[in-house]
C-alpha cells in the first residue's frame, strides 16, 4: 500500500511537471501507466486523470501569487465556449458516432503539428500586425507578458478569434463526449488558430483545462469512478510536480517548448486518427 | 493623469496579489486534508469501509470524516481540490470588477452560470 502511494506521488510529481510546462492535461501521460503499468481499470484510469487535470491546473495556478503570463481574458471569453461544448458533448454521447471526431481531431492536430514546426524554422514567436485585428482590439485580447528566457516584457496581438472561439468550442465537445482531456486542442486553438506566443498558450490553456474539467470531474466523483487510494497521492504529486514546472516553464526559452511539443500533438493526432479508422493496437 | 493610472496600477497589483492569496490557501487547504487522508490510510492500513467502498453521498462523506475515517478526509480533500478552479472563476470577476471591466465581469459571470449548470447536469445526471 505504501509502496503504490510512493509510485503515485512519484508518477505524479512527472505528470505535473510535463504537464504545466506543456499546457496539457496528465492525462495521456497518466492513464497509459495505470492501465497498462498498474493493470487498473479503464474507469478508474479515466477517473484518475479527471483529477489529475484540476491538480495540474490548480497547482500551476499557485506557483506564483502574480501570474504574469497567462491571459485571463483569452482564458475566460474562450472558457464560454469550453464549458457550452463540455455540456453538449455530453448530451450527445450516444448520438453522435466518436468516430468522426476522432479523424477530425487527428487531422487538427497533424496540422497543428506541421504548423509549429514552421513556426520553429522560420523562428518567430510573436504576432505583430501595423493594423490590429478588430474583433481581438474590441475584445481587449492582445496582452503582455513576461519572458524570464529573455528578460523582457512580450507584447503580443491575437487574430482569428471566431476560429480559436469555434476549435474551443470543438475541444469542449471532444472532452464532454470522448472523456479526452482537451489541453494539446487549446494550446492548438491559441498557438495555431490565433497566433498567441506559446508561452501564454500553455500557461492559459493550463487554467482554462481546470475549469473544464471541474464542470465533468462532480460526475466521476459521486458515480464511484475515483479511487482515492490511487487518485489522492496522484493528486498530491502533481500539486508538487506542476509547481516546479511551471516555474521552469517561464524560464525555459519557447523554442524549447516548442521543440518537445511537436512530437508530442503528432503522437496523439496520429493515435487518434488511427481510432478514427478502426486500427486498434 | 499619470499619478491616478499609476495608482490603479498599484491598486489592481493588490487585487492580484490577494486574489493569488486566496488560491493558494484554498488549494493548499485541500492538499493539507487529502494529505492527513493518505496519512490515516497508511498509517491505520484501512480504509474505514468495507472491501472496495468508497463513500459517495456528501452525507457519508462529511460523517466518515468526523470519524477520521482514511477514504472520507480523502473524498473530502478531492472534493475541495475539484472545487478550486471554480473558485478562481470567483475571484476572476471580483477581479474584472475592481479594474472597472464591465464587459470581463459579464463573460466571467456566464462562464461561472454555464459552469453551475454542468454541475447541476452532473450530480443530477449520474
Amino acid at each position: 500500500m505504501i509502496q503504490t502511494a510512493l509510485i503515485m506521488i512519484g508518477v505524479g510529481i512527472f505528470a505535473g511537471i510535463a504537464g504545466a510546462i506543456l499546457g496539457i492535461g496528465g492525462g495521456m501521460i497518466i492513464t497509459p501507466i495505470l492501465t497498462l503499468g498498474m493493470g487498473l481499470n479503464i474507469k478508474y484510469a479515466i477517473g484518475a486523470s479527471i483529477i489529475a487535470v484540476i491538480a495540474t491546473s490548480s497547482g500551476s495556478t499557485i506557483a506564483y501569487l502574480r501570474d504574469n503570463v497567462l491571459n485571463l481574458r483569452v482564458a475566460m471569453f474562450l472558457e464560454i465556449a469550453t464549458t457550452i461544448g463540455a455540456i453538449v458533448g455530453a448530451l450527445l454521447t450516444g448520438v453522435l458516432d466518436p468516430k468522426y471526431l476522432y479523424l477530425l481531431f487527428g487531422c487538427l492536430l497533424v496540422f497543428s503539428g506541421w504548423n509549429m514546426y514552421r513556426k520553429l524554422r522560420r523562428g518567430q514567436e510573436v504576432l505583430q500586425r501595423v493594423e490590429p485585428d478588430k474583433i481581438a482590439s474590441k475584445l481587449k485580447l492582445n496582452g503582455t507578458y513576461y519572458d524570464k528566457a529573455e528578460m523582457k516584457n512580450i507584447d503580443y496581438q491575437v487574430e482569428n478569434v471566431p476560429a480559436g472561439f469555434s476549435v474551443m468550442f470543438g475541444a469542449g465537445v471532444a472532452s464532454g463526449l470522448l472523456g479526452i482531456g482537451s489541453g494539446a486542442f487549446k494550446v492548438m486553438a491559441m498557438d495555431t488558430f490565433m497566433k498567441m506566443p506559446l508561452k501564454p498558450s500553455s500557461s492559459t490553456s493550463n487554467l482554462m483545462m481546470g475549469v473544464t474539467a471541474a464542470a465533468s470531474a462532480t460526475v466521476y466523483f459521486f458515480n464511484g469512478s475515483i479511487l482515492p487510494g490511487i487518485a489522492v497521492p496522484l493528486a498530491l504529486g502533481i500539486l508538487g510536480g506542476a509547481v516546479i514546472g511551471s516555474r521552469i516553464m517561464q524560464v525555459l526559452p519557447a523554442r524549447w517548448i516548442r521543440m518537445i511539443f511537436i512530437p508530442i500533438i503528432l503522437y496523439i493526432g496520429i493515435e487518434m486518427l488511427l481510432k478514427g479508422l478502426g486500427v486498434h493496437f | 493623469m499619470p499619478e491616478k493610472t499609476n495608482a490603479t496600477a498599484t491598486e489592481m497589483a493588490q487585487v492580484e496579489t490577494i486574489i493569488g492569496r486566496i488560491l493558494q490557501v484554498g488549494v493548499i487547504f485541500s492538499a493539507i486534508v487529502m494529505g492527513i487522508g493518505l496519512i490515516i490510510f497508511l498509517a491505520t492500513g484501512e480504509s474505514g469501509y468495507a472491501g472496495n467502498t468508497v463513500p459517495l453521498t456528501m452525507g457519508a462523506i462529511l460523517l466518515g470524516t468526523w470519524q477520521l475515517k482514511a477514504y472520507a478526509v480523502m473524498m473530502l480533500g478531492m472534493y475541495c481540490l475539484i472545487l478550486t478552479p471554480v473558485l478562481r472563476v470567483v475571484v476572476s470577476i471580483y477581479a474584472f470588477y475592481k479594474e472597472h471591466d464591465h464587459l470581463y465581469v459579464a463573460i466571467t459571470t456566464l462562464v461561472l452560470i454555464i459552469l453551475m449548470v454542468a454541475l447541476l447536469i452532473g450530480v443530477t445526471g449520474k
